[in-house]
Formats: structure tokens, sequence, C-alpha cells
């Protein structure tokens, strides 16, 4: 599903944020990031979103080589990867509906097919009773799992999610993380960088570790192993 | 990807996984129908917006109008006077001055020769007396004249040519047949100051023109800086749409038709105004007309140069916010 191929990513600044970066990940799987602040992990997702590029080096995304793909094709690309971020991202101009849709309206769904596929993820996120109101009168947590329905609206092969915990109590954490759990149940591959390394240890899947730009362990935490 | 499409998502809602050419036919008509909803809920949402903040569209409304309605108006007044100046045109008048040695009786055979010649229509005789009346009744001189001893003025023949012999190079032709008659001194041609007028009229339509243009460049540049502030206002929101694929048209597509909202509601007032100031004029031009007995009345735009104007100042807009967006929209990218 994803490959790195020898990937730096140098900033314009000079500061080198990935370092001849090589892995791969399998459709289907769930995986997690994570590594200091700074370690290049939301550096890292950037580039599968085309938000940034690489400096050296290939990413590869459902086989295609993202270098290759330019002006419009990156929208298209954008799509099929669905996102959530930490900093929710919604729009609070319109309402709950009207943001999840948005990926649908882009992708030119037809009102009907729209509403019923918005109210699918609204619901799957347990806020359908929610659509209409503005996402500013939400708590953080129903925030971020609207961010969660948009980013799964359109059915995407493929979610990444950078702290998508970030500033959610335990309790709340856990929620948001069955529900990416939920996500990969029916296929879907995902990807969370996250610090919450109680919270990673408990999940029990293949975890990539970054340090300065470089992959320093790749592979399912022990309870007791290696503090981050 | 190892697990199929189908195993996650019930086909029927993957339009991607469906086969069939009347099958795609329909998914064809459906995107169209689909796109053509979007533009629809995309234009109206657009002037939802602008109709949001009333105070400021207004006031970019007003300066569009403005623009607008100052040519425009120049343009009717131009297009008046044409009128009027095509009525004078149709009755020109040729005065053919006889030598002054002429004899009365000999003036009036020419006439009745003349008359026999079928681009002539009738033919005034004025004797030198009558045209000795006549200046002094125009001039007020008529003290200084008494003391002339003679007559210095010439008899004319007034010439009225029929109205299918009225075009320019008819009455020069005409004017030249005349000349050669011995009789004749000189031939005027009533036609100069009609030549002239129309001259003046085609500076006047070029400076209008010229006006014009100015103002457009105006109106794009008026509305291009709308646009680019709105732009920068919802720079979050273009930055979301980015993120989740939206494609440049699709950023772009909302500036469009604000611009065009913003030219087309600007002409929509220039037209108020300029319709207005019609029914405004119209009574005292009526009254004037009435005084020197002329049939001219004040005309408005006609429904062509409205809709000219509605949809000219439209496009005006989606050319400078096409502009504003070209310039503005690439370089919020999500980072
Ligand atoms: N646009 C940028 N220009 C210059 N340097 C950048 C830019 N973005 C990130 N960096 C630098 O690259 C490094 C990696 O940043 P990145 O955001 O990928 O870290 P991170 O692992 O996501 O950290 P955090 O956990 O704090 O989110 C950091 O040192 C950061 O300062
Ligand atoms: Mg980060």
């Amino acid at each position: 599903m994803i490959r790195f191929d020898g990937v730096s990513k140098r900033y314009s600044n000079g500061h080198e944020a990935l370092c001849e970066l090589s892995f791969e990940i399998q459709s289907g799987e769930m995986v997690f990031l994570t590594g200091r602040s700074g370690a290049g992990k939301s550096t890292l997702l950037k580039l599968i979103m085309l938000m940034e590029r690489p400096t050296e080096g290939q990413v590869f995304v459902r086989r295609k080589n993202l270098s290759r793909i330019k002006g419009n094709d990156v929208a298209h690309h954008r799509r099929k990867v669905g996102v959530v971020f930490q900093n929710h991202q919604l729009l609070f101009d319109r309402s709950v509906f009207d943001n999840v849709a948005l990926p649908l309206q882009i992708a030119g769904f037809q009102p009907r097919e729209l509403a019923r596929r918005v109210r699918a993820a609204l619901d799957k996120v347990d806020l359908l009773h929610k659509e209409r109101q503005n996402p500013i009168a939400l708590s953080g947590g129903e925030q971020q799992r609207v961010g969660i329905a948009r980013a799964v609206v359109n059915k995407p092969p493929l979610l990444l999610a950078d702290e998508p915990t970030g500033n959610l109590d335990p309790g709340l954490s856990a929620d948001i993380m069955r529900l990416f759990k939920q996500f990969n149940d029916v296929g879907v591959t995902v990807m969370i960088a996250s610090h919450d390394i109680a919270l990673i240890r408990r999940m029990q899947r293949r975890v990539l570790t970054l340090a300065d730009g470089q992959l320093i362990h790749d592979g399912v935490l022990d309870r007791e192993n290696i503090a981050v | 990807m190892k697990t199929s499409p189908s195993r996650r998502h019930p086909p029927e809602a993957r339009p991607g996984t469906r086969t069939g050419a009347s099958q795609s036919k329909t998914r064809i008509a459906d995107k169209l129908r689909a796109y053509g909803a979007h533009h629809r809920s995309v234009a109206l949402e657009s002037l939802r917006r602008l109709l949001r903040t009333p105070m400021q569209s207004m006031l970019t409304w007003l300066v569009v109008a403005i623009a607008l309605a100052l040519p425009a108006m120049l343009y009717l007044a131009l297009a008046q006077f044409q009128n009027l100046s095509e009525t004078w045109q149709t009755q020109p008048r040729m005065s053919v001055f006889l030598h002054l040695q002429a004899r009365e009786e000999a003036a009036l055979q020419l006439r009745e020769e003349l008359l026999r010649r079928n681009e002539i229509a009738s033919i005034d005789y004025v004797s030198p007396d009558q045209a000795l009346q006549e200046f002094e009744q125009f001039s007020g001189l008529g003290n200084v004249l008494d003391t002339l001893d003679n007559n210095p003025l010439p008899a004319v023949l007034v010439v009225h040519p029929t109205p299918d012999h009225s075009a320019p190079d008819q009455l020069e032709q005409l004017r030249s047949t005349l000349l050669t008659q011995t009789l004749v001194d000189d031939v005027r041609l009533d036609m100069d100051w009609v030549r002239r007028l129309h001259q003046i009229m085609i500076i006047g339509q070029r400076l209008v023109a010229a006006m014009a243009a100015l103002l457009a460049m105006g109106v794009l540049l008026v509305v291009g800086n709308t646009i680019r502030l709105a732009i920068e206002s919802r720079r979050e929101e273009i930055v979301i749409v980015k993120l989740v694929g939206a494609t440049n048209a699709f950023v772009r597509r909302p500036f469009l038709y604000t611009g065009f909202w913003y030219g087309f509601g600007g002409g929509l007032l220039a037209w108020l105004l300029l319709t207005a100031g019609v029914y405004w004029l119209a009574g005292p031009v009526a009254g004037l007309a009435e005084l020197y007995s002329s049939g001219l009345r004040l005309q408005g735009l006609n429904w062509w140069e409205s809709l000219t104007i509605l949809f000219g100042s439209g496009l005006l807009g989606l050319l400078g916010a096409a502009l504003a967006v070209g310039k503005h929209l690439h370089s919020i990218e999500p980072t």
C-alpha cells in the first residue's frame, strides 16, 4: 500500500526532517508512527498526502510513484487518502453535515447518494443526532469524530491520522482508537502518528519509531520494551 | 490491496466497481446532473454569501454601477443626437447663387427648366430684394445697408432634392451639373455642417469607447481586488478543501461566481440608474422638443442593450475574478 524508498526530506531552511527512510506497509495493516517531537512524523505523513515532496528517494502509494503525480492528479490522489489532524481542520461556517459532505461534493456525488453516505459516516462515529449543528458547538472529542467521519466518508482505502488523540482525555483517546480499529477491521489501511506510547502499546500493532528523521525501530512493542 | 473493495463495501455503494455500458451511461448522466447541481449550488451560495454582507457588497456594486452608467449614459445621449441628426440629414438643401447681372425672367426660366429634372422636388426663388430683406431682418444691420447704393446680394434658387436623391455623392453630382449653367455663379450644399456634425459624432463615439474601456478596466481591478480579499479571508477553507481532494477548478469556482455576481449586480444597478435617469429627463426633453416642434423623444436602453449591460458587466466581473484567482489562488497550498 505504502512504500518509502530511500526517502530524505530537507526543508528549505536546510533542516533534514527525514533521512534515507525505507519501509513498506501492506494493504490492510494498521501501523503506528511514533517518536519524539520533531522526529519527522508529520513530515512523513505530508509526503504521502503530497503536501510536501521528498528531496531524495521515492514514495509509492498503491504502487504509484508519487513523484509522477502532478497538477489535478494530486487532487485525485488525495481523494483516495483520508486524513485526520489533531487540529480537526473543520469549517465553522457550516454544519457538521456539510463538513462531512465536503469530500463528496468535491467528488461530484448526487445529493441523495451524498446524504446517504454522510449519514452513514456520521452514524459510524455516533454523531448522527448532531448533523445540523455547527461544529463549534461540539466538544473536542466530538469535533475529532467529525474529522474522522469526513476522512472516511469517501471510503478511502488508506486512512492517515496525525496526533488524532493529541488533546483528548484517555477515555476519549481510547474511543477514537477503537474507531480507527473498526475501519481497519473492514480492510482500510490505517496509519496513525502519535506520542501516546501507553495507548500504542495496548493496541499491539506494528509501530514505526522515528528519531531525528531515521527509522530506529519497526515492529510490535512489548509492554516493557523500549521507552521512547 | 489484498482485501477486495467489495468485501469492505456493498457493490452498489461503490460506483467505481460497476461495469456494463448502460450502467456507465447512466453514471455519466448522473455525473453531469450532479455537476449541474453543483454549479447551481455554488452560484447560489456565492450570491448568498454576498447578500450576507450587504453593505460591503453594495459598495462594490455601486462602484461597478457608476463605472458602467457613466459611459452608458454618454452612449445614450450620443445615440439620441445621432437619431436627431439623421432626421435633419434627410432634408438637404442647396443654395444656387446666380450671377449679379442675371435678370429675374432668366432666373425664373432656369427654375422652370430645373424643376423638370427628376432629382429635384421643389425650388424656391429668392430675389435680391427678398434676400436683402431677410438679411436685414436677421443681421440687424438694416441701417448700414440702407446707405448702400445698390443691392450687393444675388438672386438665389433654393433647391430641395427628392429624398431618393439625397445621398452625399448624388448631391455632389447635382451640384456639379448646376454649376455648368451659365446663369449660376456658385452652389452651396447646406450639408457641410451635417458632415461636420457627423465627424464630431465619430469623435464623440471614440471618446465614449475609450472612456468605457478605461472604466471597464477599473471594474476589472475593483472586482479583482475584492476577490483577492475574499480569497485571503477564506484561506483556511481553501487549504482544507484542497486537502480533501479539491481540484483547482473546484477551488476557483466560488470565486469566479462571486466575481460574476459583483459584475452582474453592478450592471443591474447601472441599468436602474440609467432607467431612472431617462424617466427623470423624459419630461423636460419632451417639453423642449415641443418648443422646437420636433418629434424628439428620449429613449432608454432597449432590451438588447439592457442584456448587454447586465451580462457584459457580469462577464467583466468574472474576468476580474479570474485574474485575481489566477494570481493568488495557487499560492495557497496545504502545508
Ligand atoms: N515547513 C518546515 N520548514 C522547515 N522545517 C520544518 C518544517 N516542517 C517541519 N520542520 C522541521 O522538521 C522536523 C520534523 O518536523 P515534523 O513536524 O515532521 O515533526 P513531528 O515528528 O511531527 O513532531 P511533533 O511530534 O512535534 O508533531 C522538525 O525539526 C521541524 O522543525
Ligand atoms: Mg507532528
